[in-house]
């Protein structure tokens, strides 16, 4: 027999067209038919569903609202939850102020001078109240459609710290003149209403007017409430230790005095009603109030306490009892350690068995193959990922409500957002581990280095009192943990003071934050496919 | 005509292989051919370059130098790979807590072949009553068993087998030695590499002997036996003495290798039998020597492995 005489066998299974589709398959079969990594992503979603849950505690009890017994019963749960009202753009909102006000109707407008603004805070010991405005204590004029908290309205104001500013509608805020008010340096405000639209000008000498901006009050009724108010929001002193934080709270009161107030255009009444808006602040040892308004001469003093802005959450804030969405995406953590740690022996089981020369033998080319394995590690991840977070997301809101705690609104493209984000986080998660495995090849070395590069870091930033919070926000701007910036549902506002503190909220903007972690996936893929196609199997 | 379209041809190629490892040089200008319906034999001392040569062939390893091709084409080029090369490479190279079935199964979904062709791969290899079972609780022997199983997935023309007999039982080595057989007979390249010579010696046409990272032989079996047997021949005489000095007078190298046998070289059987006769000296018996592989490989690699054991005492001795 030589080879000659030989007729050379052929395969009877010819080479059909190569297709991606194909090396998915084989990826999605080798994930499936490992039960220790389908249990290990299960894991991971009830992981974060047990922690997430588990987070909604409200221990905090009150007492029924309009008691007038002496020992009121004591309340728990839902019974506690607050309300907030709800402002034109659907967030919840903090409408509490003095308000010296009478109907403007159709076009006018209203200008006042400011020549005095101060304010005094309760220490919560009687007679030891101590002088002096909070940065964003406000007194100027206001234009809102009613006197229902929550509703539309545009306020030209001075601030304790920040100068004059144009707000509205809670959320928007345009500064103006800057230093403070004396009668050596009185502020001049006006609001002109046109349709819809609301002017702000500023002057220092009630000659030269600056405008400072506009505010479009869709559906203003024809006629508005116009006129002065003071308001103050309480103070507060936050102290981190590690795991935690104490806070110091107490109202305070704002008092500003105006002069050359007029109303013109339109239809007005003339007369002036003074008033507050929502629940009287509760200040002094008595509980009185404070708040009011003196009229002598063309003089009036306006005193309030309270605040015109957006609740925000956490430590810090104003409110207690209330919380966000990604509270309950607290667990998000843990589900990411199950996952690191999944993802990671999707490649290194192979080297550490040798399966990957059969892998490779398989699909010479490397790239590709490792490509599949992050498309079905990712989309596993992601869809275990979003099944957890939207489940979390419902069943803790229905907790939380049952707890008396207030979870934020927020728009159904946020919560979208947030839930969404959280699977896509979980999944690059999942890809940056595939591609740390990849790289070293060892199941321990490389779940070890991606837990601390994302979850460590992460646990480091966001537990108060570990870090300085100036160091925290470096890393969640720099490092890997950025990535959990996705979760945060409401925006910090610069015109409400409060510590803005992860895990609610972040440094860098949702998908900023989320395109950091990309970066370092992308950079540990390309490192990954590099080093596969260069090294022998 | 077939047989000029790229990729048809059964055969493996290597040529001038070159790689090193750190201050190794594991390949050393490797070169051989493997055609189609006959099984090679690709034998050699441990660390001689075999496996290395099958990973460069399979495209797992990259050489510094040289080429390796499958039918004219290199491993990477190669759509489906599997339907042009099966191999077994590591019969442990399993994730053990996946189902035989399943490690089947996406090896096939890779190749674009259907779970059909899985259970009938199984049904070939044996395998049906532990295709549900976990891999990792497999013995040695059906884990190869396994392995050729995925090998024959793709039905391909070239087969590669590294150390195929290693923790085979006795009947396992007989079952394997057939099946290697009959996979040439049906016209594919079969390379089944060894470092044991015997296991070969009834299986091989062809034995591509190498040490040291190159190709010290390339013979069919026969001739390879044939050249290590050499020009000696065999006698058994009660008169030792007498045989000793008629043949060494006629200018024969003689040595006693027993106490009635005398090994000859440098003369032919025929030119014995008439020298002897001539002298009157007694003898009961004269015959070619004929080597066996495992004496020819022996020759053959000794430079090879008294490298290694030189360079492994000099290691030691550091």
């Amino acid at each position: 027999m030589t080879a000659a005489t030989v007729t050379p066998y052929r395969s009877t299974h010819p080479a059909g067209p190569d297709r991606f589709a194909q090396l998915l398959r084989a990826e999605w079969d080798k994930f499936r038919t490992v039960r220790g990594w389908v249990i290990g992503m299960v894991v991971a979603g009830l992981l974060m569903l047990a922690l997430g849950l588990l987070a909604v505690q409200n221990s905090s009890q009150c007492g029924p609202a309009n008691s007038n017994s002496p020992n009121p019963p004591t309340l728990s749960g839902a019974a506690c939850l607050p309300t907030f009202p709800i402002g034109p753009g659907g967030q919840a909102v903090t409408d509490s102020f003095y308000f010296v006000r009478q109907p403007l109707t159709g076009n006018g407008s209203i200008t006042a001078r400011v020549t005095s603004f101060t304010g005094v805070e309760a220490q919560g010991v009687p007679g030891s109240n101590t002088p002096g405005l909070q940065q964003w204590s406000k007194a100027g004029i206001i234009i809102k459609a009613s006197t229902k908290q929550g509703s539309a309205y545009a306020a030209m104001t001075v601030t304790g710290s920040h100068g004059v500013r144009m707000q509205y509608d809670f959320t928007q805020d345009i500064a103006g003149l800057s230093g403070s008010v004396s009668a050596a340096h009185p502020r001049w405000l006006r609001l002109t209403r046109s349709g819809d639209t609301i002017t702000g000008y500023d002057s220092a000498d009630g000659t030269h007017w600056t405008q400072v901006g506009t505010a479009d009050l869709a559906g203003l009724p024809s006629t508005a409430q116009a006129g002065l108010f003071a308001t103050s929001p309480q103070y507060g002193v936050l102290t981190t230790s590690f795991g935690g934080g104490t806070g110091n709270f107490g109202p305070t009161l704002a008092t500003g005095v105006f002069d050359h107030v007029s109303v013109s255009g339109g239809k007005h009444s003339g007369s002036w009603t003074g008033g507050t808006i929502g629940s009287p602040a509760g200040f002094g040892p008595n509980g009185q109030s404070g708040e009011g308004f003196q009229q002598a001469d063309r003089r009036f003093t306006v005193t309030g306490s309270g605040d015109i802005a957006p609740v925000v959450t956490g430590p810090g804030s104003a409110e207690g009892g209330t919380g966000a969405i990604q509270d309950h995406l607290i667990g998000t953590f843990a589900g990411l350690i199950a996952v690191i740690v999944v993802a990671t022996m999707f490649i290194t089981a192979e080297y550490r068995r040798g399966l990957i020369r059969t892998t490779l033998a398989a699909s010479p080319r490397r790239g590709r193959m490792l490509a599949a394995k992050a498309v079905v590690i990712g989309l596993v991840t992601f869809v275990i990922g979003l099944v957890a977070a939207a489940i979390a997301v419902l069943v803790g809101d229905h907790l939380s409500h049952d707890q008396g705690l207030y979870i934020l609104p927020v728009s159904g493209l946020t919560a979208v957002r947030v839930v969404v984000g959280t699977a896509a986080l979980l999944a690059v998660g999942a890809v940056l581990a595939l591609a740390v495995g990849t790289i070293l090849r060892r199941s321990a070395a490389s779940v070890t280095a991606v837990i601390v590069g994302v979850v460590f870091l992460y646990i480091l930033a966001v537990v108060p009192g570990v870090l300085p919070s100036g160091a925290g926000g470096w890393l969640l701007r720099l490092t890997p943990a950025a990535g959990f910036a996705i979760q945060q549902s409401s925006p910090a506002y610069s015109q409400v003071a409060s510590a803005y503190l992860p895990p609610d909220y972040y440094p860098l903007a949702p998908w900023a934050g989320f395109a950091v972690l990309c970066g370092y996936a992308a950079l540990a893929m390309g490192l990954a496919v590099f080093l596969l196609r260069r090294r022998d199997a | 005509m077939i047989s000029s379209l790229p990729g048809m041809e059964a055969t493996i190629e290597v040529s001038g292989l070159r790689k090193r490892f750190g201050p190794t040089l594991a390949l050393d200008g490797m070169t051989f051919t493997v055609s189609p319906g006959r099984v090679t034999g690709f034998v050699g001392p441990n660390g001689a370059g075999k496996s290395t040569t099958m990973r460069v062939i399979l495209g797992l390893d990259a050489a510094d130098e040289g080429s390796a091709l499958i039918g004219g084409q290199r491993y990477q080029t190669l759509l489906h790979p599997l339907s042009h090369v099966g191999s077994l490479l590591d019969a442990g190279a399993l994730q053990p807590s996946r189902k035989a079935r399943n490690h089947l199964l996406w090896l096939a979904h890779s190749q674009g072949l259907s779970a059909r062709r899985v259970d009938e791969i199984i049904e070939l290899a044996g395998l049906q009553s532990v295709a549900r079972r976990k891999a990792g609780g497999f013995s040695l022997g059906m884990r190869q068993r396994l392995g050729i199983a995925a090998a024959m997935l793709g039905d391909p023309p070239v087969l590669m087998f590294d150390e195929p007999f290693n923790g085979m039982d006795p009947e396992g080595i007989v079952w394997m030695k057939g099946y290697l057989r009959s996979l040439a007979a049906q016209g594919r390249a079969v390379l089944v590499s060894s470092h044991l010579m015997g296991e070969l010696q009834d299986t091989a046409d062809q034995l591509v002997v190498v040490g040291r990272g190159r190709v010290i032989a390339d013979r069919s079996v026969a001739e390879l036996i044939a050249a290590a047997s050499g020009d000696r021949v065999m006698v058994r005489t009660t008169a030792r003495t007498e045989a000793m000095t008629v043949l060494t007078h006629a200018g024969a190298t003689v040595a006693a290798t027993g106490p009635d046998t005398l090994t000859v070289s440098g003369l032919t059987a025929q030119r014995v039998v008439t020298l002897l006769s001539d002298g009157a000296v007694p003898f009961s018996e004269v015959s070619a020597h004929r080597a066996t592989l495992e004496e020819a490989y022996m020759e053959l690699t000794r430079d090879a492995v008294e490298f290694r054991a030189a360079a492994g005492s000099a290691e030691a001795a550091r």
